[in-house]
């Protein structure tokens, strides 16, 4: 068994604050969002892009980036909509989601690129 | 109109309660109860008294019976089934017409169902193995005061099951390193912490002492790591003016979440704390004291499924459902049934599940399963697939069991957690593949690594007492 190790979080270090889902995960390599796009167009989910700023990820209500994408199930051009929210806004977290209507919730969300955290 | 006379006398039961030629109504509240005749009773005379002890008759005729319409009211049996591989006990299905039964009432509707009748002589042993309960019954009932879809709103948690944490030691703790324990789960990625169900306010611990180190715990928690925290905050007590006192303490610090036991506190304390969180925006987790008691012999009782109904409609967000993997008792295709009566919208009758009944919820909110006891990070692969995202896991000693503290165990299992719905949703089939997802996932993670070597010799294999009755000669 090895050495005890301290558990590192502070209030002072921005690199302690996460932001749900696969927060304390590594951060998602291209082939890892696309299997998680084409998880929740295989769920027949709606998918949507928002963003913020990370001073604000506590928020219940994220930039929306456009509209969510009703029906579309094309992954590519899913992918293609986060990565320009991600070009446009650089510092911003920015999240997929997949808005499940019938049971009106989120069926998914998460950070596919990660801010500059504060 | 046709004219009764009054004849003085003990009558057989079958001529009045037992009516195979029945067909229920959409309205009628329907019961399966397993029947252990004493020898020598036949079935349909059994069947036919259980259903009038529990709705309208008593041992002998009485000349008040003929000041009201019996034919209206009167519980009838209406079918009776073998018990596949049990011979010494049968199925007997009751229709109850709805008038029989205050509205919104738990209470009234258990005291008929499961009172007098399950000391009646005739009988060996009796369980109450399913309702149904008509949708124009549910309409009455208040629900879960939230329900999963505002629960998650609420913290912002989507896409996968929440976590938890019982805090240990049960008792003895004072309330400041009480809080210290749930700030330091909640820090290292939990969404919750949980008083255990026997914490209440002890000499040790007063209850505004803890909620006030608790509630300091998770706002800390929540400015460190950006995610919304709660602590199910027990508010469990004597009597109902000290529950509610509890409760409107909790909401005025401004706690998530509180928590009651709804069978030791009893289901008009529930009822009323449900609807109490539905007016002040209070989540509420619920713990089964003594479920086991009235659910766990085969032959008498009552299943936990229709406890599980019973919950749903007093009302509760979250309640204990048990694992199906970790030390406590569990058959997975019950505990599947259950789980999914719990939470879904309409469950079909399905015997390989134990479920008696098609049972619609309509828009009735649903509740959370909580999966906690005996659950380590080596049961996350399992739990995930039997569970689904919408469940509560929790891991007391799987938490605060790991070497190096409880904010360590908290992010293993988070961890471990969110390794395996990523996993799942990638196509992977975690249950076969578990290992090498949270090996894979121990790389980036040394709190992981170390609960996997940790934990990993534990297993709990004993049997289940309490199998779904299944043909096996």
């Amino acid at each position: 068994m090895s050495e005890m190790q301290d558990y590192k979080s502070r209030l002072s270090d921005p690199a302690s604050r996460k932001f749900e889902t696969f927060s304390y995960l590594p951060a998602m390599t291209d082939a890892e969002m696309k299997s998680q796009v084409q998880y929740i167009v295989n769920q027949g989910w709606n998918p949507a892009i928002e963003h913020t700023e990370p001073e604000h990820l506590m928020d219940s209500y994220w930039y929306m980036w456009k509209l969510p994408m009703f029906g579309e199930t094309d992954v590519d051009k899913i992918l293609g909509e986060a990565k320009a929210c991600h070009i446009a806004n650089p510092n911003n977290h920015v999240r997929l989601i997949g808005y499940n209507n019938f049971t009106q919730s989120q069926g998914a969300s998460m950070v596919i690129y990660r801010g500059k955290t504060v | 109109m046709a004219v009764k006379k009054y004849n003085a006398g003990v009558k057989e039961y079958r001529q009045t309660y037992w009516m195979p030629e029945y067909t229920p109504l959409d309205t009628d509240i329907l019961a399966c109860f397993k029947i252990t005749p004493q020898p020598g009773v036949d079935r349909e005379e059994v069947a036919a008294a259980v259903a009038a002890e529990s709705s309208t008759g008593t041992w002998t005729t009485v000349w008040t019976d003929l000041l009201t319409d019996l034919d209206y009211y009167k519980g009838r049996a209406y079918n009776i089934e073998d018990v596949p591989g049990d011979d010494t006990c049968f199925y007997a299905f009751v229709a109850y017409p709805i008038d029989l039964f205050e509205e919104g009432s738990m209470v009234n509707v258990l005291t008929s169902l499961v009172g007098n009748v399950f000391g009646f002589k005739a009988l060996r042993a009796l369980r109450l193995e399913d309702i149904r309960f008509p949708i124009a019954y549910i309409k009455t009932c208040g629900g879960p005061p939230n329900g999963i879809q505002v629960e998650r709103d609420k913290l912002n948690k989507y896409g996968r099951p929440l976590l938890g944490c019982t805090i240990k030691p049960k008792l003895g703790l004072s309330a400041k390193n009480y809080g210290r324990a749930v700030y330091e789960v909640l820090r290292g990625g939990l969404d919750f912490a949980k008083d255990d169900e026997n914490v209440n306010s002890q000499p040790f611990m007063r209850w505004r002492d803890r909620f006030d180190f608790v509630m300091e715990g998770i706002l800390k928690a929540e400015a460190e790591t950006g995610e919304r925290k709660g602590s199910y905050l027990n508010v469990t007590a004597a009597t109902p003016e000290e529950m509610y006192k509890r409760a409107e303490y909790a909401k005025e610090i401004g706690a998530p979440i509180i928590m009651h036991d709804y069978l030791t506190g009893g289901l008009t304390a529930n009822t009323g704390l449900a609807n109490w969180c539905r007016e002040n925006g209070m989540l509420l987790h619920i713990h089964r004291a003594m479920h086991a008691v009235l659910d766990r012999n085969p032959h008498h009782g009552i299943h936990f499924r229709v406890l599980t109904k019973v919950l749903r409609l007093s009302g509760g967000d979250h309640l204990h459902s048990g694992t199906v993997v970790g030390k406590l008792e569990g058959d997975r295709a019950a505990t599947l049934g259950w789980i999914d009566t719990m939470r879904d919208s309409f469950i079909p009758e399905d015997r390989s599940r134990g479920l008696f009944f098609d049972q619609d919820w309509g828009s009735m909110p649903g509740v959370f399963p909580v999966a906690s006891g005996g659950i380590h990070v080596w049961h996350m692969p399992a739990l995930v697939n039997i569970f689904g995202d919408d469940s509560c896991l929790q891991f007391g000693g799987g938490t605060l069991g790991h070497p190096w503290g409880n904010a360590a165990g908290a992010a293993a299992n988070r961890v471990a957690l969110e390794a395996c719905v990523e996993a799942r949703n990638s196509g992977v089939e975690i249950e076969k593949e578990g290992k090498s997802v949270l090996e894979k996932a121990a790389k980036s993670s040394p709190e992981l690594k170390i609960a996997m070597e940790t934990w990993k010799e534990i297993k709990f294999e004993f049997d289940t007492v309490d199998k779904l009755d299944v043909a096996h000669k």
